[in-house]
């Protein structure tokens, strides 16, 4: 099958590869571009891990394919920090040890991130169901609902 | 996925003739969030995805003379953005926007999750309810049926080759009317509804109900529009007696399966509990 060429801006910086139809979008960021930060947990739009932002929307990454993100502005975990400077989020998780093996993590700080952007004062009820579409296996969600609520009232300045 | 192709046309006219002449299976994609999954698990395999987004209206809200016309594609975050259209049609709007998570709600759409034909559809009763139009582009030109025909059985679909929705029409909201959807999951997020029921009605200035529609789905192979539950409604205020109506009125026309989620009798129960529920809520908006 041929390939079509895909242009994307991704955190910040332009990004092409190519992909053939039916490509994720997750597969091509991480075997295509080589941001593995991206991962893969249920591959059906369960889990989150793969959660990006996409022209400002929060997706599955293993919902989307690769084709579609032609001309599309995206956000992965890698562009959450700034050079070696964490992001609020990543700092409270390490604070409140909100992951544990860290598989779902990057999924998390990407979809808490998203959150922050549309609400800088969410509730927890707000966080908890913003963030019913990522799984922990691991911590059971509270110290992460925590470290997100920490993190916005420090960039609220609170 | 080799032997697969994707195109994304800018008209509606060259969708309608590339899902025409393929030969192979042709599918239609708006936000992909069942039909990628599908393609996963290998239940289906098609030749071609065409990508309906890139045309012009397929995403999209325009409110026209009091009727709201949705794009087919438009994906459950925009609808419940849409400050206007959550007035008009909360029932409606709360319905898809309980549809899978956040990251779904940013790409799952109306069109979608109406033609994937899962009997535990959230959007399809309360679209049925609020009387929503599909508008339909195909090889013999446009036609306009109720929601309620496009469902046949669960995964078919009355669409025929070359046909693909473009957007729906809900119609401008009456005075004195209300919508409501409630599904029973046995938690908060993330789940198929056990039971959905969607209702709308109109009052009178006494608070006499004057029009309803009554959807429920997940107790039959499709949505069901229940007539005796509207019947039940119409020419009444909410009273005791009309609620157990309305209640015994939904329980006669489920038709369930036994699952995981829920057995015949359980399903059964609950879809006259929340269509009593939906009903008190859809009153309230509507002004009683």
């Amino acid at each position: 099958m041929s390939k079509t060429h895909v242009t994307t801006t991704i955190n910040g910086e332009p990004a092409e590869f190519l992909a053939e139809a039916g490509l994720t979008l997750l597969d091509a960021l991480r075997d295509e571009v080589g941001l593995t930060g991206t991962k893969e947990g249920c591959g059906s739009g369960d889990c989150g891990a793969c959660s990006v932002i996409v022209d400002g929307r929060l997706v599955c990454s293993c919902l989307m394919l690769a084709v579609e993100a032609e001309g599309s502005t995206i956000e992965t975990i890698e562009g959450v920090a700034t050079g070696d400077t964490l992001h609020p989020l990543q700092r409270k998780f390490i604070e409140y040890a909100a992951l544990q093996c860290g598989f779902c993590t990057p999924g998390f700080l990407v979809a808490a991130k998203s959150l922050l952007e549309k609400n800088n004062n969410p509730t927890e009820t707000e966080v908890r169901f913003w963030l019913a579409g990522n799984l922990c296996r691991c911590t059971g969600y509270d110290k992460i609902v925590r470290a997100v609520m920490d993190a916005a009232a420090e960039m609220r300045g609170a | 996925m080799s032997g697969l192709s994707y195109t994304a046309p800018s008209t509606i006219s060259e969708a309608v003739a590339l899902l025409a002449n393929e030969a192979g299976l042709a599918k239609v994609m708006s936000g992909g969030t069942d039909l990628l999954v599908q393609m996963k698990i290998g239940r289906l395999k098609p030749s071609l995805i065409v990508d309906t987004k890139k045309i012009p209206g397929m995403i999209g809200i325009r409110e026209i003379g009091g009727c709201f016309v949705i794009g087919a594609a438009t994906s459950g975050a925009l609808m419940g953005e849409h400050a206007g259209l959550v007035a008009a049609w909360p029932g409606v709007v709360e319905a898809t926007n309980l549809i899978g998570s956040t990251q779904v709600q940013g790409r799952a759409s109306l069109a979608g999750n109406l033609c994937n034909a899962s009997p535990g559809a959230d959007s399809p009763p309360a679209m049925i309810a609020a009387g929503a139009i599909a508008v339909i582009a195909g090889p013999n030109g446009t036609r306009e049926v109720p929601v309620e025909a496009i469902v046949t059985a669960p995964g078919r679909t009355s669409l025929g080759k070359g046909e693909f929705i473009t957007e729906f029409r809900l119609p401008k909201k009456a005075a004195r009317s209300g919508d409501a959807y409630l599904r029973f999951i046995p938690r908060t997020e993330m789940d198929i509804a056990v039971v959905g029921c969607g209702i709308a009605v109109t009052l009178d200035a006494a608070g006499v109900c004057v029009a309803a529609k009554v959807s429920l789905g997940a107790v039959a192979p499709t949505q069901l529009v229940v007539a005796g539950a509207a019947a039940a409604l119409i020419g009444n205020k909410l009273t005791d007696a009309v609620l157990a109506k309305l209640d015994a009125e939904c329980q006669a026309v489920c038709k369930p399966i036994n699952d995981k989620r829920g057995t015949i009798e359980y399903r059964t129960k609950v879809a006259g509990v929340l269509a009593r529920r939906v009903a008190a809520i859809a009153f309230q908006r509507a002004g009683a």
